[in-house]
């Protein structure tokens, strides 16, 4: 691999016009992954979901480089229908097109970064694979109180084109004060076999809100990680929602710092698996400061030999008073052979806290199964009004309603 | 006047804090080949054990010290510790109680463990640890009588070697982790129980722990073997002189419950903590383990952790067969400079098994306490489950609590549910106290025992009452 690795990294730096500094600066995190390698479970964070592993058996060898000059056709068909939103679209990796049609344009500032390194760092050897890699990146900014008129989705594309490639992107979002975005990932593959390593970093300012809704849901034998950086200012809100569903392998990480006094964040997950899928959810919301608030919720129902990790972790600094912090995890397992992973972790060094968690785990109750059949369901019926109820508590979470009623329609959940 | 000011308090803080002077003989310092065959040579054991501590300390020379755990310590000197340290009085075994060194039925006494008065009085049966040796079993023939056999570790090597050999290293093998090893390899003494088919131990078995020189590991090593259809109920204490160093004591409890029988085994660990620095204090890297190897068998572990400077074991159970029961209720309190990395482990391998955990922990002070916990449920470990909670109060914010459990649920039919929560005393249920004439100080006591309840009602009658006093001794001066 690590030849790989290096010819791949030369033909790349070759596209780009970088200065010799910043040349260095990709070189040394090259060497980095060089010398870590994948994440394996050895890593704590990597326990129950063994990157290495999953890599080599479902893909074997990843060629890092992509031809980024020709461009790639933009697929109409696969926008949403019946939302007017604006548009972000990655094809294989590379932006073909960024459209705020209805915003005003000089609210909206979009910075190319490509040139200049701005580096991510999370403890892992994915972090410097995406700081190695990276091929174009922006930065989009709103402007103090600018509150985006529609939502914005980014389409992942990828389509049959590219096969057993990685694609490592990244986004810089900076929403200033008193600004709102409503950002929507869509992931969208036709495409087999390919590692997607995605970054996004959001700095919220003053009472800045930020609504994350991440959707994979189409079936694709892709393997994806994607990390979500998200510091907060004071009174600012951030919600992520993930449904994981659709790919062979992702795991979705959110780092969420509480900065500013009052600020709140709130995670909610869907993990619904089929087939011999293995998806990972991990939170690590940091209260750093007074008065913040933290709620996350996680709910996975796993079929067949599917297999679902949560990690969770609360961390409340000695100075982080009169904090809230709740998260609650549940699992359905529906088949012999699933397997549900839990580690819900709480760190705290604060007195006058609340903080707690909860994770349960089991079969399909039952008794509740016996009722609906009582009432005229058959099982399979009655097997899917308590699945579908159970995954709804999740959805409700969702504060759009617009946005609510689109991801509805998209998983087939009924009221 | 200060220094003598100081004692006092250092007094009122642990009262176990004296230290015996007494001549002993050491094993010459370090570790090596030399020092475990010296061990062996001393207990006169059979070549089967020397092969046994050999075959560890092989392995312990490729193992690394682990170094995930929460509380970090300064590097332990492997190589300036002594392995072996033993009254010299009882080089060769006195016959009786009565020919012991009373210098030692002095120490006991002060501990409020009279060797002699107990065995008469109280209804349990004792056997004194000291440093590396145990120093006298009471109530044995008594014992012995309905077919229990308690006695030494040392003695149970050379009368019993049948059945030593057959389950010693049954839980905790020879290749087990850093710690587990390195006691397999110099392990000096220790109890060793076994209770015959079908009978109910009349009285409480109960081990008492002095580490009393210097510079000196404790690592003991305790088996006890329930046959089917038999029940054990065994107390462990543990106190230690007041000393500048930080000493390692690094022990095995393996528990074996085969078919119907119950094993119930209390703590109550009160080692030197350190003074109010954090100075001091022992390391109490324990392994302890129990298989429920039989049908619907038991073990429940019950902890009261007030001692040590640091603590770090998880008292697991293996549910191995079928319809059997783990149990693990736990108060860890820690204050000062105190760390605790505590929890269990409850591995589900047979069918319907049943794990409970209940763990309270408490944090005052500069300390920090962890519960780390795992529970696992194996494919074929249908119809199972597990219940969890785990609660932390914490005083004052330059303490921290944490929860780390890890919870692997690989049977569809199996149920695990844990919950936890983090929160201080509140201000309404102080007051409420308060206002019926209740000091703080008392107030504070009044809540934290309820508080423990859970856990203090799990606990035999006479160490109920010791440990619920010693929640409120270990807690003085945190409130203010």
């Amino acid at each position: 691999m690590k030849e790989q690795l290096q010819r791949d990294f030369d033909n790349i730096i070759k596209n780009l016009s970088l200065s010799q500094k910043d040349i260095e600066i990709k070189r040394f995190y090259l060497d980095n992954f060089i010398d870590r390698g994948f994440p394996n479970r050895r890593e704590e964070d990597w326990k129950f979901s063994d990157l290495n592993q999953i890599i080599k058996k479902n893909i074997g060898e990843l060629s890092f480089y992509s031809d980024y000059t020709s461009t790639n056709k933009v697929d109409t068909s696969v926008f949403v229908d019946g939302l007017e939103h604006n548009k972000i679209v990655f094809i294989n990796g590379r932006i073909e097109k960024i459209d705020f049609d209805y915003e005003k344009k000089n609210q909206i500032e979009i910075i190319d970064q490509s040139e200049t390194i701005n580096k991510f760092s999370n403890n892992n050897s994915l972090s410097d694979l995406n700081n190695a890699f990276t091929n174009k990146s922006f930065k989009i900014l709103l402007k103090n109180g600018y509150q985006l008129q529609k939502p914005l989705i980014i389409y992942h594309t990828t389509n049959s084109k590219i096969w057993s490639k990685n694609i490592n992107l990244r986004l810089d979002f900076e929403l200033g004060k008193d600004s709102s975005l409503r950002l929507i990932d869509l992931f969208n593959d036709t495409s087999e076999k390919n590692f997607l390593n995605i970054f996004y970093n959001f700095n919220l300012k003053e009472n800045a809100v930020l609504k994350n809704y991440k959707v994979d849901k189409l079936e694709n034998k892709n393997i994806k990680y994607a990390y979500n950086n998200i510091e907060q200012d004071k009174n600012s809100i951030s919600e992520t929602f993930i449904l994981s569903s659709g790919s062979n392998f992702f795991k979705n990480e959110i780092n969420c710092n509480l900065n500013g006094e009052y600020s709140s964040a709130f995670v909610n997950g869907i993990l619904s698996l089929n087939n011999t899928k293995h998806h990972e959810i991990r939170t690590i919301v940091n209260h750093l400061t007074e008065n913040t608030k933290s709620y996350q919720l996680i709910k996975s129902v796993l079929e067949n030999s599917s297999k679902a990790a949560y990690q969770g972790k609360i961390f409340v600094n000695s100075k982080a008073q009169k904090t809230d912090g709740y998260q609650l995890s549940k699992a359905i397992l529906l088949n012999k052979d699933s397997e549900f992973n839990a580690k819900p972790e709480l760190e705290i060094y604060a007195d006058d806290v609340k903080c707690s968690h909860g994770s349960a785990s089991g079969s399909l109750n039952e008794d509740s199964i016996f009722y609906l059949m009582s009432r005229g369901l058959n099982y399979q019926q009655s097997r899917e009004l308590l699945i579908n109820g159970f995954l709804l508590d999740v959805v409700e979470k969702i504060t759009d309603s617009e946005i609510k009623n689109l991801i509805k329609n998209m998983i087939g959940i009924k009221e | 006047m200060d220094q003598r000011q100081k004692e006092i308090d250092n007094l009122k803080d642990y009262k176990y804090g004296f230290s015996t002077d007494i001549e002993s003989t050491k094993a010459p310092k370090g570790l090596n080949e030399e020092v475990i065959k010296f061990i062996s040579n001393i207990k006169k054991e059979p070549k089967w054990m020397l092969d046994f501590r050999l075959k560890a300390f092989e392995r312990f020379k490729q193992l690394k010290e682990p170094d995930w755990q929460k509380p970090k310590y300064p590097k332990i000197d492997y190589q300036d510790l002594y392995y072996y340290s033993a009254p010299k009085s009882l080089d060769d075994k006195p016959k009786s109680l009565d020919e012991l060194d009373p210098k030692l039925l002095e120490t006991y006494k002060k501990l409020g463990i009279p060797l002699q008065e107990q065995a008469r009085l109280n209804g349990i049966a004792v056997d004194a640890v000291f440093d590396s040796v145990s120093v006298a079993t009471t109530f044995r023939e008594e014992l012995s009588k309905l077919g229990i056999i308690f006695c030494p570790i040392s003695e149970a090597i050379q009368n019993h070697p049948e059945l030593v050999k057959k389950y010693l290293g049954s839980v905790i093998p020879t290749t087990d982790h850093f710690f587990a090893t390195l006691n397999s390899a110099v392990f000096t003494d220790g109890s060793f129980a076994y209770i015959p088919e079908g009978v109910r131990c009349p009285m409480e078995l109960s081990t008492y722990f002095r580490i009393n020189a210097s510079n000196t590991g404790q690592f003991e090593r305790t088996l006890i073997v329930a046959d089917k259809g038999s029940y054990v109920s065994y107390l462990e204490g543990c106190t230690a002189p007041m000393r500048d160093e930080n000493q390692l004591h690094a022990a095995n409890v393996e528990l074996i419950a085969l078919d119907d029988a119950e094993i119930k085994y209390s703590t109550v660990q009160n080692w030197y903590p350190g003074d109010k620095d954090g100075k001091g204090g022992i390391y109490n890297f324990v392994t302890k383990r129990g298989l429920c190897k039989g049908k619907n068998s038991k073990i429940s572990w019950t902890q009261v952790e007030t001692g040590s400077a640091i603590t770090w074991k998880y008292p697991s159970c293996i549910l191995k067969g079928d319809n059997s029961v783990g149990e693990f209720y736990s108060i860890a309190i820690t204050n000062n400079h105190q760390k605790a990395d505590t929890g269990t482990k409850m591995i589900h391998l047979g069918k319907n098994t049943k794990s409970k955990i209940i763990s309270k922990g408490i944090s005052a002070g500069f300390s920090d306490m962890t519960y780390r916990g795992l529970v696992d449920i194996s494919s074929k470990a249908s119809n199972s489950n597990n219940y969890t909670q785990c609660d932390s109060l914490l005083m004052g914010n330059k303490c921290g609590a944490h929860t780390v459990p890890y919870i692997k649920n690989k049977n569809c039919e199996s149920n695990i549910a844990h919950e936890a929560t983090t929160s201080k005393i509140s201000e309404e249920q102080l007051h409420y106290c308060q206002q019926r004439g209740l000091s703080t100080e008392e107030a504070v006591g009044l809540i934290v025992n309820g508080f423990c309840k859970e856990v203090l009602q799990q606990l035999p009658m006479e160490f109920a009452v010791e440990a619920q006093k010693l929640v409120g001794i270990s807690l003085e001066g945190s409130v203010g």
